[in-house]
């Protein structure tokens, strides 16, 4: 059950990856609630976020300890899958431009016009409600951070490291966001989103594996393969993508 | 309620974006347990089922999404 740094090092990486992209998303709505109504409402709204994922992971996080070792790794095997793989199909469609690419000042515009037009109806109320944007974008991206830290984590008795991977992508997104004020619209979220969707895919076929009780070949090496074959997989997806739709079109 | 349906909705969305990516992989993560239970002296072949099937998965669900799409005026 020793964890290794083959594991480690994946883990820790793909938590940090992930967080990073997670934080940039809620600092988008962040600032959007910042420019419309101050850092009061987005602040506190933030803060309050920040304060139910805590309660959130003291509550849940004892009860990980009374779940049989080879049911937690079967399911976090499973969800993992389920939205690694979704992160993964999602970047290879972006990359072939299939779909378009998510845009923050995109989201950010959106947030602020949608914020602009609850102002002239609700004037007395906007606080709240611009408090509770910026309260709803925190949760809900930090609620995949502590998902990913945890799924990650787990399974190897490795919540230390992959926690401090993903504080740490957290504080440093917070601190540029501070600094700049504005969103992050050069992180390259794509990209970013593919190598984690790749990463996580791996982890969810090595922990479903492993609560099936497939012996790995390499035990924890095989993890290093599996990223190796989807991110290849991945990658000729997204140029056999843009062949046949350039096929399609000429 | 509509706080509820959210909260659900949003849960969910976290995991199932496309329906049936999310069923095709509960599917190939059933026919590896049901191979792991039926010939379990050959535990690998349950991972090569999990492994194979993903990234058939994975292929399959992006080629019909870019064949849809393209359909798709």
């Amino acid at each position: 059950m020793l964890a290794t740094w083959t594991h480690i090092g994946p883990a820790v990486t793909a938590a940090f990856l992930a967080s990073l992209v997670e934080a940039v998303e809620a600092l988008t709505i962040v600032l959007a609630v910042a420019t419309v109504r101050g850092w009061r409402p987005a602040g506190l709204g933030a803060l309050s976020g920040l304060g139910l994922l805590a309660i959130i992971v003291v509550a849940l996080g004892p009860l990980l300890e009374k779940v049989p070792l080879y049911l937690l790794q079967l399911t976090i095997g499973i969800l993992l899958l389920l939205f690694g793989m979704r992160w993964l199909r999602k970047a290879i469609l972006r990359s072939a431009e299939v779909i378009p690419l998510h845009d923050e000042v995109k989201t950010f515009s959106a947030e602020t016009a949608e914020l602009r037009k609850q102002a002239r109806r609700h004037e007395a109320r906007l606080d709240w409600i611009a408090g509770l944007a910026s309260f709803k974008a925190v949760l809900l991206e930090g609620l995949e951070v502590v998902f990913i830290v945890i799924a990650l984590g787990a399974g190897r008795g490795i919540l230390g490291p992959t926690s401090v991977g993903a504080l740490a992508a957290c504080l440093l997104v917070a601190a540029v966001g501070v600094v700049i004020r504005q969103p992050l619209a050069r992180v390259p979220e794509n990209t970013l989103k593919f190598a984690v969707g790749v990463m996580l895919s791996a982890f969810g076929i090595f922990w479903t594996g492993e609560g099936l009780g497939v012996p790995w070949p390499g035990t924890d090496f095989a993890i290093v393969v599996f990223i190796a074959m989807f991110l290849a997989v991945g990658l000729a997806a997204v140029e056999v993508v843009r062949l046949s739709r350039t096929e399609s079109f000429t | 309620m509509n706080a509820l349906k959210l909260v659900f909705h949003e849960l969910t969305g976290l995991f199932v974006d496309d329906g049936a990516l999310a069923l095709e992989i509960v599917a190939v993560v059933i026919l590896a347990t049901i191979s792991h239970t039926a010939i379990p002296n050959k535990p690998l072949a349950a991972g090569g089922i999990l492994l194979f099937g993903c990234l058939g998965a994975l292929l399959f669900n992006v080629w019909c999404s870019c064949a849809t799409k393209s359909r798709t005026p």
